[in-house]
């Protein structure tokens, strides 16, 4: 092999350099969390549980188009419960604990979705109320 | 060939460096952008496009401008630009680079950029500009390449290449075509509404894009013993002269039609650019010193292109004539066309646009990208060139 | 070797080149987009043709008569507008970062094309309703790359996907009626009062006036009709409805747009 006392160190770095979020963390992930079930003790989503976590995210795009570009806003109904298509208008209803819900698992996978660049939380829509009423 | 850029003079490497500072300080000021948000611009509601996509429309014609090597060598056998075309080649390679990244500065979300691909849309002239930009760019990385790879072996360059090269040729004019499409379609900007758009962004570019090859080749000369040749220099500024006229003349044509027309929306921007515009007891002027110092150099440049073909004068001269073309050109497109169009508003007031320092500092910082790209590319060029000799 | 090597990168590229390119070439060939692509041409291609009505068309008559009678009316319905969007309000440093999708202006900036010369008094000093016209022929529409805004079909409004919004700004150039903002920085801290029901923008992204099609759908009228109830200011419907009350309206009575010239069929008309 040509140029050995360049091309070793150089594997090695790039494998550290490719290691280092795994080494930052010492490999110690943390527990895998559980996200906090709905505060108003609901068992019924729109999904079974392991679909929901599975595709949750194409749900909301699918949904997202639905409503607003095609202006599909008829009703989901599962399990002969009715839900408006909707990131607040119906997981939120039932989830009102985004904290403990989205954000457990999201922060945990390092996943940053946008929807509250735009959307209010349950928790800013109440502090909204609040100031209105006021 | 990607060696001969890690090999150079001091001064090569002090003009690299050089160039890396405003490289980093543009870098700087973008991420400063992109977490703030183009709010650091001085653009508004009103004047919604600024330096960014001024500079872009400018760099498409310079990208364009290689055409002027590519086809009088391919089509017209012209055999005094055999060693040019490849400049041309690489210039356009960076300043469709340069392009793109105004482009993405000019973004407001730059991570949906692909989204022009997911949800393509024909009817936008953005995506067909896009399309070509790419086409354009592809190709002369292809073209250039693979010529090079051919003189540095000193054989003829494989057959299908020419396919590419002249495919090239009407790609080139595509790009500006397309980018002049962007404005002369759009109803309610009367100064942009105008079928001679396409044509006078090809006259400019075919004026500026040759005159920065010209001083390429001129420094050259003297730092890296690069001789493009009289012969060929001459025909170039030639080439230079006519388009910067028909520049002219276009220009001269919309002056024209708004002032004999009287029709208020074809004179406003005029106006504004030239004289400034009144509102309210107000004048809006900030971009009137800037055009009359367009036609200030347009026409000195040229006069001193006329008096070279007629006396012998030295490479400086000639470089002045083209510095001041290149100038002349950037302010007529680079600056006036895009930030005039906005002037008056869609409501017909005046708003006027300053960019911010922090703007100022990302497109410097381009512009310094891409004359790093042009330097090492043309260091490649010049290498394979010195090498064959 | 090196041949081997060579062949693996030209493979490399090929391949990369067809993954960026496949699905746009996928979407552009599919009949759905051919479709699209034909749909923009087939009505108003003669200038003087009747127009084809199809369709829902919602559209909004301004009497300035009632505005310029009771001008408060014009205040309640922009605020009104405002507080059910989530419309930020930027102190006046901030003045090029304005949120309009709805606004006042006087006459001679409304109408720009009408002549302002010898103008009556009242119209002179009156103050015009503005906001974005959803055109039957959107040349904002028409340019966005993305398909960001988009034609409600089946009630013609001019909407936005603020997800799939680049940025470009470009349908801000090609409105002729300077209908559209763009978020230049985070719009949340100056919104003023948060309406929970509705969200706010990102920066990056333009929005504009979206006819209140979030009320439409629960069957309530847009929020700036609403506020002036009962004065008959501003009068909603669908303009391709020979009963609507908006057509009633226009049928009686003289009415103006904005810029027909550019176009676009506006679907907002005035009476002056």
């Amino acid at each position: 092999m040509y140029n050995k006392g360049t091309i070793i160190p150089g594997l090695i770095i790039f494998v550290l350099i490719v290691m280092s979020p795994v080494l930052y963390n010492g490999l110690k992930a943390g527990s895998v969390p559980k996200p906090e079930p709905p505060p108003g003790g609901e068992k019924q989503c729109v999904l079974p549980v392991s679909e929901m976590r599975d595709k949750h995210m194409q749900l909301l795009n699918e949904w997202r188009d639905e409503v607003l570009r095609d202006d599909e806003r008829v009703t989901v109904v599962a399990d002969g419960k009715q839900y408006r298509k909707g990131l607040q208008l119906a997981c939120m209803q039932c989830h009102t604990n985004k904290e403990k819900f989205c954000d457990s698992c999201h922060e945990y996978a390092s996943v940053k979705p946008y929807c509250w660049d735009c959307h209010l939380t349950p928790a800013q829509q109440k502090a909204a109320l609040k100031k209105e009423t006021h | 060939m990607i060696e001969k850029t890690l090999k150079g003079k001091p001064a090569y490497w002090i003009w690299l460096a050089f160039l890396g500072v405003f490289i980093a300080i543009g870098a700087a000021c973008y991420i400063r952008q992109y977490l703030f948000g183009l709010a650091l611009t001085g653009m508004s509601r009103e004047v919604s496009w600024g330096l960014y996509i001024s500079q872009f429309t400018f760099l498409v014609g310079v990208a364009a401008g290689g055409l002027m090597l590519v086809l009088p060598y391919y089509i017209h056998d012209y055999k005094a630009f055999g060693k040019l075309t490849i400049l041309g080649e690489f210039l356009a390679i960076a300043a469709i680079i340069m392009c793109l990244m105004f482009i993405m500065a000019d973004l407001g979300q730059p991570l949906r950029g692909l989204n022009m691909i997911i949800h393509p849309t024909p009817n936008s002239m953005l995506f067909w500009d896009m399309v070509v930009l790419l086409g354009y760019l592809s190709l002369n990385v292809l073209c250039g390449w693979v010529i090079l790879t051919a003189e540095r072996k000193e054989v003829a360059p494989p057959k299908w290449i020419y396919f590419f090269v002249y495919t090239s040729i009407p790609f080139a004019v595509s790009i500006h075509t397309v980018t002049a499409m962007l404005y002369c379609g759009l109803p309610g900007r009367h100064s942009w509404l105008s079928a001679i758009i396409a044509p006078r962004f090809l006259a400019s570019a075919f004026a500026a894009g040759p005159s920065l090859i010209v001083l390429a080749c001129l420094i050259m000369k003297r730092v890296a013993h690069f001789d493009a040749g009289k012969k060929a220099l001459d025909k170039l500024s030639t080439i230079i002269m006519y388009a910067a006229i028909i520049n002219t003349f276009f220009v001269i044509l919309e002056f024209f039609v708004g002032y004999y027309s009287n029709v208020p929306g074809e004179i406003h921007t005029l106006q504004y650019l030239f004289f400034g515009l009144t509102e309210h007891g107000h004048t809006y002027n900030n971009l009137v010193p800037f055009m009359w110092m367009f036609v200030f150099l347009n026409f000195a440049g040229l006069g001193l292109f006329a008096y070279l073909k007629f006396k012998e004068g030295s490479d400086m001269l000639l470089g002045a004539a083209c510095i001041m073309i290149f100038l002349a050109l950037w302010i007529d497109k680079g600056l006036g066309f895009v930030l005039g169009g906005f002037v008056p508003t869609m409501l017909g007031e005046v708003v006027e646009y300053y960019p911010t320092a922090n703007e100022v500092g990302i497109t410097l910082g381009i512009w310094a990208t891409g004359f790093f790209l042009v330097t090492v590319l043309y260091k490649i060029a010049v290498g394979v060139e010195h090498e064959i000799e | 070797m090196d041949n081997e090597r060579r062949k693996f990168l030209k493979i490399a590229g090929i391949s990369a080149l067809a993954g960026i390119g496949a699905p746009a070439i996928a979407k552009l060939t599919s009949t759905a987009a051919i479709a699209a692509g034909t749909e923009g041409h087939a009505a108003g291609d003669a200038p003087h043709a009747e127009e084809a009505a199809s369709g829902k068309q919602y559209g909004m008559v301004i009497d300035m008569r009632k505005f310029i009678e009771r001008p408060e009316l014009l205040d309640q319905a922009i605020a009104a507008c405002a507080l059910a969007h989530n419309i930020p309000e930027f102190p006046p440093d901030k003045k090029k970062s304005d949120i309009k999708w709805i606004w006042k202006t006087p006459f001679e900036n409304a109408f720009t094309e009408e002549s302002a010369t010898h103008l009556s008094k009242t119209i002179e000093e009156a103050q015009f309703p503005v906001l974005c016209n959803h055109c039957a022929h959107p040349s904002c529409v028409r340019v966005c790359p993305t398909k960001a805004t988009f034609k409600q079909k089946d009630n013609g409004i001019v909407a936005m996907d603020y997800h799939r919004c680049i940025g470009c700004r470009f349908c801000m150039a090609a409105c002729p009626y300077g209908a559209r903002s763009f978020n230049w920085e985070d719009p949340r801290p100056y919104v003023k009062t948060i309406n929970p029901d509705f969200p706010t923008r990102m920066r990056g992204v333009v929005e504009k006036c979206n006819f209140c099609g979030e009320r439409l759908a629960l069957g309530l009228q847009p929020a700036c009709v609403e506020a002036c109830k009962g004065s008959g200011a501003m009068v909603f419907g669908d303009i391709n409805d020979e009963k609507s009350e908006v057509r009633q309206v226009l049928a009686k009575e003289f009415t103006i747009q904005r810029k027909p010239s550019a176009g676009t069929k506006p679907s907002v008309f005035y009476i002056v």
